[in-house]
């Protein structure tokens, strides 16, 4: 794989250091409450992890700001301009792409055609183009064809481009999906899980992919049970429970606060 | 056509084919023009059941109202096209003394145009329906546009209720009349060669069309909202609009189909367009392989042709074997059908011509072969 990096942010603004804030978030479902009051805020150009145990909320704070949920209450910023997770296409469109922790690819889509489908938001053709197969429509075609590739190419999926994404192993899957959000060029890349069901030869091509795509100056928020992968790359962990954010700080001071081994960890790593 | 062809066998396949359905109409027609009018209206379903394709097909949106556009677009050619408005609107007569003959170059477009509106009227509610849900109320929409034409004749009469409307003027192209038997120098080309042509033109031209759209930005975006629509919404894709658009490039086809049925057949009734047609009609997409072009093609053939060809070949059979005829060739025409399709669903759920490696074609693996693994 090239060291360079095909894929960076759109016109980086100067104007804050945090890319996303959320402010007092909560969500409510019947009579669970998923979270309550969850304030986080992400650097722009950290990776930012996001642990906890199971049903601490993570994956709703995740939906939440992609705009699959709507609030409860709560405000949200993305690059100082506050907006409001109504519609997950404007979402992805303003610059947020995620991965899904059940994995959600186009499955009878080949590999190729599913990093395409994350050009969508980023081209203009419609359906008159289309049908008259203009110049500029074929000009835009074989952009969206060469950027695609060059995704697959940088997360190792090349060879099997024509291959329905279905039949992908698990952690080629794992590794479209983060293809095919990058080809959105999005501001913050929400990875939900994305070493689960790798194996160790596969988390480490992985660690090395997100710390590119870090270079790249992606944003990253990563939702992670490998404890490893979470230390070796995120600059900031936030620790969610039951809801609440119990915890936040660097890597290694979130690995000795007591109330994130109790919570997280386990009572017994104190 | 496989690309891995060389490119002379490629052009002479295609040199061949366009010299056989040339041909075709000459060489059918020797058994009697009744055989050509088949083959036109087997393409007549080939446009139907691409347009159904793309909503169906493409984007996942189980229609099975849409022989409601085939009906918008035949109810449009037959009004603007027949003496029925002048007849029974003064004003219309008086606005047109020499009588409604607009020409199928000013109807196809506002056919397409006009039965796109349907698609959208019947889109916009039904953007948050999916699978049975959605083929519930699409089916009565079509009911509904059925029953509408069925009971317009009062106050006004504007469809003629079950009448139907008569005397639609054939189509007319640069000066020649295609309701008429043509001769040049001798040599005769009755009316159903020329709706042939005609037919295969516009169907050829709404092949290249959905192709196209296939493989296109927005084809992609149908796919993605099919495969998962939540998904397709999180990259970016406006579902709203993308669905809208699929039932209204649908629909558009079926208009343009319709309105070349009313000129052909010179007469439609609201009976032409029963919930029986809209299955019909899906179930050519569903048993040709849905979303896949040619198998589309070959679906709306089988199911078009096979039964008329039946119609005429059971009955003398029958006569044959028993000496008289047991069962109505249009009873026995139903049950073949029933049968081929739960044959079909039970052995190839797929369809008979799905696209290769079941979601779309595939460059560079060997047909049956083991795709290339990423080395570990």
């Amino acid at each position: 794989m090239s060291a360079t990096v095909p894929f960076g942010p759109r016109a980086e603004s100067r104007q804050p250091a945090a890319l996303l804030t959320l402010a007092s978030v909560s969500k409510r479902f019947g009579g669970l409450q998923a979270l309550s009051g969850v304030s986080l805020s992400i650097e722009r150009g950290h990776v930012h992890g996001l642990i906890g145990p199971n049903g601490a909320g993570k994956t709703t704070l995740f939906n939440l700001i992609t705009g699959l949920y709507a609030p409860d209450e709560g405000r949200f910023e993305l690059d100082g301009a506050s907006y409001l997770p109504a519609a997950a296409h404007q979402i992805a469109q303003a610059g947020i792409a995620r991965t899904f922790q059940n994995i959600r690819l186009f499955g009878a889509m080949t590999a190729l055609e599913n990093v395409m489908v994350g050009r969508h938001v980023r081209t203009g053709c419609g359906a008159w183009a289309a049908m008259l197969r203009t110049p500029s429509q074929r000009r835009e075609e074989a952009a969206i064809r060469v950027q695609a590739r060059r995704l697959l190419d940088e997360v190792g999926l090349e060879r099997l481009a024509d291959v329905p994404a279905r039949t992908l192993s698990y952690g080629d899957q794992r590794r479209l999906e983060i293809a095919r959000a990058l080809a959105t060029e999005p501001r913050l890349l929400a990875l939900d899980e994305p070493a689960a069901g790798m194996n160790a030869t596969e988390k480490r091509a992985l660690r090395e992919l997100l710390l590119r795509i870090q270079s790249g100056g992606v944003t990253l928020l990563l939702i992670e049970h490998d404890v490893k992968l979470v230390m070796d790359v995120c600059n900031r962990v936030s620790v969610l429970d039951h809801g609440r954010l119990i915890a936040e700080g660097e890597p290694h001071a979130i690995r000795r606060d007591p109330m994130v081994i109790e919570a997280y960890l386990g009572a017994g790593h104190a | 056509m496989p690309e891995r062809w060389p490119r002379f066998l490629r052009a002479a396949a295609i040199v061949a084919i366009a010299l056989a359905l040339a041909i075709l109409p000459f060489v059918v027609g020797t058994q009697g023009n009744a055989w050509v009018r088949i083959i036109d209206f087997a393409l007549l379903y080939v446009m139907l059941a691409l347009g159904l394709n793309i909503v169906v097909g493409y984007a996942g949106l189980l229609d099975l109202g849409y022989i409601a556009f085939y009906a918008v677009g035949a109810y449009l050619y037959a009004l603007l096209a027949s003496p029925h408005l002048t007849d029974n609107f003064e004003f219309i007569q008086t606005l047109f003394p020499d009588g409604l003959h607009h020409s199928i170059w000013l109807i196809l477009p506002l056919g397409a145009g006009l039965a796109a509106l349907f698609g959208i009227a019947l889109g916009a509610p039904t953007l948050r329906l999916r699978g049975d849900y959605l083929a519930i109320v699409t089916l009565g929409f079509g009911e509904i546009v059925r029953i509408f034409l069925n009971n317009l004749n009062a106050p006004l009469n504007v469809t003629n209720g079950p009448q139907g409307i008569g005397n639609i003027e054939p189509i007319r192209l640069g000066g020649i009349n295609l309701g008429r038997t043509q001769t040049w120098s001798g040599f005769e080309i009755p009316s159903v060669y020329l709706y042939y042509y005609l037919f295969l033109a516009i169907a050829i031209a709404i092949i290249v069309l959905t192709v196209r759209l296939q493989d296109s930005r927005l084809g992609r975006a149908w796919m993605a909202i099919r495969e998962d629509e939540l998904a397709a919404q999180s990259m970016g894709i406006n579902t709203r609009d993308v669905k809208l658009l699929a039932f209204a490039l649908g629909a558009s086809f079926g208009g343009v189909a319709g309105a070349l049925f009313a000129a052909f057949q010179g007469f439609v009734s609201p009976e032409s367009f029963n919930l029986m047609e809209s299955v019909v009609i899906v179930s050519m997409v569903v048993l040709g392989g849905m979303g896949h072009v040619p198998g589309v093609i070959l679906g709306a053939l089988l199911l078009a042709g096979l039964p008329e060809a039946l119609r005429h070949v059971a009955g003398p059979i029958q006569q044959g074997l028993f000496g008289h005829e047991l069962i109505a060739p249009e009873a026995l025409r139903m049950l073949l059908f029933g049968t081929a399709m739960v044959v079909v669903m039970l052995y190839r759920p797929q369809g008979l011509w799905p696209a290769p490696s079941t979601g779309r074609r595939m460059h560079g693996v060997p047909p049956g072969g083991q795709a290339p693994r990423s080395p570990r």
